[in-house]
């Protein structure tokens, strides 16, 4: 039911850890749906330069994490919050319907993690 | 990669001594059992004798079994056709909030046609309450449908004594027997069992088959109407392979019963051994002795299920989950709800199943691997991490 891409990113995920130091963290979702999602940046020259994740969740919310972490890194601010949901499904090749959820999960994942940036900043 | 099978409870091979036994009615032996010539009467005489072999795994008179399209059918027949049949009697029924969906959304669909439907609670180990049960019945109850063992978490319910109370009353009893069927003993008279619910697929037979046993005397409508077949219970023209099929299995599994029971229940206990020696911040969810004995139960705490069972698959484990995103709803299973479970806990619930073909060299392997990928999930989870803080 999932695509090669999304098996590879849950196999495999990119960027799972946490940052000691982030500059911004975001954290959305609750246990009760069954997906937290945590996101951790560093931005330098307002240029994220490291992105690290925790997830709870299914195959796809890691999955969407791990690949949104990946279209983030090396970003400004301004692309990185124009990052949708449906550039994280497309970037997955395609995500089942029921699953589409997640991909919201990790685009506000990210305008999260960046919103606490700029509140401290 | 060799795969290990640990969903027995969501079916089973066909054994090979049941197929064997199948394969001649399903070209040879073709006749249809209503037809008056010796194909016809060969496969009628191939049923009664199937028949009588499923009566005696649960002390039944063969004249008291009916064949079905599966446990599901049985478990719509048995609920709606007592229903329309004591429509002038009452309009009340009693189950528990843990039955499998065929039977609750046979008890929502009456609902809707009249009928009022009182779902009993049950406690953490997943048991109805015998005093809850006494106290909802009313003299417009007409039946009391409580399964005899969960699908989900294995709890044995104290059948005997619903039936003994059911018959104080003088209200009907069915029982879905699907799960418990070749995994412990039932004996329709011992419990004061009025219609019971059975399926082949779960004992090593064939899938799309099942009985209803029906008390004799017992006044129940048909739900599926044409031919005379099944003594003008159940229309249509029998399914001749699968209902030997399901004869062969019920002879075994009335053969090895207590063998079956006593070895699932030694790997078990070790299973469940293993995983809570190895793993820390498991619960068991189910009865920690009354339960089926090929049954195991558990949530890991701070992952999910679906994200679980693909790592088990990774590894040629199959398993099954309670978990929300392998319900194809947002919310998990309704039996680990009604166990008290919390969302969370319940979203990272693992049965695991095991049958007269798990091996302890499977165990092993699993008690091998599993520990691994929990910890792997475990370092992705941010609850987790939460937790490891505060230690």
């Amino acid at each position: 039911m999932y695509s090669d891409k999304v098996m590879d990113h849950f196999t495999n995920p990119r960027n799972v850890g946490d940052i000691k130091d982030a500059d911004g963290i975001g954290e959305v979702g609750n246990a009760k749906c069954g997906d937290i999602m945590k996101m951790y940046i560093k931005v330098e020259d307002n240029i994220i330069k490291d992105i690290k994740f925790k997830t709870f969740g299914c195959g796809a919310a890691i999955a969407t994490s791990s690949i949104a972490t990946e279209m983030v890194i090396g970003k400004t601010i301004d692309e990185a919050l124009k990052i949708t949901n449906n550039a994280v499904v497309e970037a997955l090749g395609g995500l089942p319907h029921e699953k589409v959820h997640c991909s919201v999960l990790a685009e506000q994942a990210i305008k999260a993690a960046i919103d606490d940036y700029m509140a401290k900043k | 990669m060799e795969r290990k099978y640990f969903d027995y409870s969501a079916t089973t091979p066909v054994d090979s001594e049941v197929l064997n036994e199948m394969l001649p009615y399903f070209n040879n032996d073709f006749g249809n059992p209503s037809s008056v010539y010796s194909y016809g009467r060969d496969s009628k005489k191939a049923i009664e004798n199937a028949r009588y072999k499923i009566a005696k795994l649960i002390n039944a008179d063969a004249r008291e079994i009916f064949f079905t399209g599966g446990g599901t059918e049985s478990d719509n027949w048995a609920i709606k056709g007592i229903a329309i049949a004591l429509k002038n009697k009452g309009n009340h029924i009693i189950t528990s909030s843990i039955e499998h969906h065929a039977v609750l959304h046979s008890c929502k669909y009456l609902e809707k046609h009249g009928f009022r439907v009182t779902y009993l609670p049950v406690d953490k180990y997943g048991l109805i309450s015998l005093e809850d049960l006494k106290s909802e019945i009313n003299d417009r109850t007409i039946l009391i449908t409580i399964m005899f063992a969960n699908n989900e978490i294995g709890t044995i319910q104290p059948i005997k004594e619903i039936g003994k109370i059911a018959k104080e009353n003088n209200i009907y009893f069915h029982t879905d027997g699907v799960q418990a069927i070749g995994n412990t003993v039932i004996d329709v008279k011992d419990m004061n069992i009025d219609l019971l619910s059975i399926s082949a697929h779960k004992i090593y037979g064939p899938k799309g088959i099942g009985a209803l046993y029906i008390k004799k005397g017992i006044k129940i409508d048909p739900i599926i109407h044409g031919g005379a077949q099944e003594r003008k219970k159940r229309a249509g023209t029998e399914n001749v392979p699968g209902i030997v099929g399901f004869g062969k299995a019920a002879e075994i599994a009335y053969n090895n019963l207590d063998k079956n029971i006593q070895d699932l229940t030694n790997l078990r206990d070790k299973l469940i051994k293993g995983i809570f020696d190895n793993i820390d911040y498991v619960i068991l969810n189910g009865h920690p002795h009354n339960r089926l004995p090929g049954n195991v139960n558990i949530s890991f705490q701070f992952i999910e299920g679906e994200a679980l069972l693909l790592s088990l698959d990774m590894v040629g484990i199959c398993g099954s989950s309670g978990s929300a995103c392998t319900s194809g709803t947002l919310d998990p299973s309704h039996v680990l709800l009604a166990i008290g479970l919390s969302h969370e806990i319940a979203h990272g619930s693992l049965r695991l199943s095991i049958g007269k073909y798990t091996k302890e060299e499977d165990i092993d392997y699993l008690l091998q691997e599993l520990p691994k990928i929990i910890k792997r999930l475990r370092n992705m989870s941010p609850l987790y991490e939460k937790v490891k803080g505060g230690e």
